[in-house]
């Protein structure tokens, strides 16, 4: 049990810091991160009130405080001039949002290096050696500091998720007060903004049960473009869908891949389908084969040919459109004319 | 003839003109080229043909449509003729070709027809009676060329119903 006598408490969103009363120049600090919990202890007669902080272990890589050992797993903070209440709630504040996990402390920033580079006379290789290292060393700092930027933009999107998700419910809540189609153009905005809660490798780890949870979210997320758009989207076009609505929490094609490989083992309404041109989709499992052959077939017979252009111009991706026309080809209900003006499919007439 | 040739449907009809990749489709495409290519040749009297030429006759070449099959599938369908048995390749690179729009066996029936209907079996021909002799006049067989009805013939004297005979002036043939 140690003491440290008349000082300051201080708390940063990463920190708790003590500062000696009379010494301003000697603080001690300590992450919240090894925090697990605290508590209030009150005042007695002649007992000031406390808050009792409980630690983890100290980290191996800890740098030497004022005592390297303790047998105890506590830190006792005792108020003698008030200012327990507002410490404890802002303690519990900080505790709370955990913002030292989102937001990595600042790193030191190195020392200037003009002033050393008049003072070391860079020669030979040993100058250059040293230009290589300065180099180096700025490179490292502009990337951490890059990286911190990226982390807080994090901290921003899921903010607007947040936000997006409380307006979608007061949509829902207050409908009356805006009209039918100003809560159909909010929604689809919100729609392509953000979907709540994103499946990550993190919540979900790595491996099978990921993709297995990824198939799940991915099945009821597509449904309602699939169907706008005839049941069948190419697997680039998904890919895009879906990591524009999930920000910042990215999928790999990979993991795309794999999660639709899942829809049949999951009985998902969901089939993913490879092309015999090596074109990936994602198509309802009602939307039959034989369903898309027709539908082609009736186009192309309506117009008397059709290119794979035109007949996208009815609402799918020219990718997807030519697949059908080979499908309906190779079926045998059309056949194709391809000539300077390009390929155009008939109705097989032979 | 001096009635005008009479295209088929399929003449117009672009995909026609493009080697179609499914392969019960082309065989139907194939078999509609090779009875255009043999019924032209008939119309015209055609019994070679230049694969170049070819490709910039009438039958390959539909200028109303802007079509024009390629040369790789006008060779597709000549291969096709020659399983067939209606082609002859006269050249090693299959530039030129005997198009047999009856089989040497056919005309060898026709032939044996019109002579057993007119109750000359027994009797000796000229090659040159047969194919522009006054007698064989209207029968789809006069103007035949030579090289054509000699391989009539033998398919015949194959069959054991005639017999090629060396002439003085040129073959002659007995039938049976």
């Amino acid at each position: 049990q140690a003491k440290l006598d008349v000082g300051v408490a201080l708390l940063s969103t990463h920190r708790l810091i003590w500062r000696d009363g009379k010494n301003h120049d000697c603080c001690i600090s300590m992450p919240l991160s090894q925090i697990i919990f605290f508590e209030e202890q009150a005042a007695g007669i002649g007992k000031s009130a406390k808050i009792v902080i409980h630690l983890h272990p100290a980290p191996v890589n800890k740098e030497p405080g004022p005592y390297q050992h303790s047998k105890y797993s506590f830190i006792k903070l005792s108020f003698k001039e008030h200012g327990q209440i507002e410490f404890f709630r802002r303690l519990t504040e900080e505790m709370t949002q955990k913002r030292w996990e989102s937001t990595p402390a600042s790193q030191p920033i190195p020392t200037g290096t003009g002033s050393q580079a008049g003072r070391i006379r860079a020669v030979g290789i040993v100058g250059i050696e040293r230009k290589i290292e300065e180099r180096r060393k700025e490179t490292d700092k502009n990337i951490s500091e890059a990286f911190e930027d990226l982390s807080k933009l994090m901290v921003k999107a899921k903010e607007m998720v947040e936000l997006s998700r409380s307006i979608a419910n007061k949509i829902k809540d207050k409908q009356g007060d805006i009209t039918e189609d100003e809560t159909i153009r909010f929604k689809s905005y919100l729609l392509s903004m953000g979907i709540a809660n994103p499946v990550t490798r993190e919540t979900h780890g790595s491996g099978t049960h990921y993709h297995l949870q990824l198939a799940k979210q991915l099945g009821t997320m597509l449904q309602a473009p699939l169907e706008e758009r005839g049941g069948m989207m190419a697997l680039t076009e998904v890919y895009c869908l879906v990591n524009r609505a999930r920000g910042m929490e990215l999928l790999s094609p990979e993991d795309l891949v794999n999660a639709c490989k899942m829809f049949e083992l999951l009985k998902l309404p969901l089939r993913l389908r490879v092309f015999d041109s090596g074109v990936m989709v994602v198509q309802l499992q009602s939307h039959s084969e034989e369903e898309m052959i027709a539908s082609a077939l009736d186009n192309v017979s309506d117009k008397g040919s059709l290119t794979a252009e035109e007949f996208a111009l009815l609402g799918l991706s020219v990718l997807l459109s030519k697949e059908r026309l080979l499908l309906a080809e190779k079926m045998g209900h059309l056949c194709r004319d391809d000539s300077v003006e390009g390929l155009r499919f008939y109705p097989n007439l032979f | 003839s001096a009635m005008s040739f009479e295209w088929p449907w399929q003449y117009n009809f672009p995909p026609f003109f493009t080697l179609q990749p499914n392969v019960d489709t082309r065989q139907k495409q194939l078999a509609a080229w090779c009875s255009l290519a043999l019924s032209y040749c008939r119309h015209h009297k055609l019994y070679t043909l230049d694969v170049l030429e070819a490709q910039e006759s009438p039958v390959f070449n539909n200028k109303k449509i802007e079509r024009k099959l390629s040369m790789e599938a006008i060779q597709v369908v000549f291969e096709e003729l020659r399983k067939k048995g209606n082609l002859e390749w006269l050249d090693k690179n299959k530039s030129r070709c005997l198009v047999m729009w009856r089989r040497p066996e056919e005309w060898g029936k026709l032939i044996y027809q019109w002579v057993s209907r007119n109750g000359m079996v027994n009797s000796v021909f000229t090659l040159y009676e047969l194919s522009n002799g006054d007698e064989t006049e209207g029968e789809e067989f006069h103007g035949l060329e030579e090289w054509m009805l000699l391989r009539s013939l033998q398919a015949l004297q194959a069959e054991g119903r005639a017999e090629i005979i060396t002439m003085d002036d040129g073959k002659g043939v007995k039938f049976f």
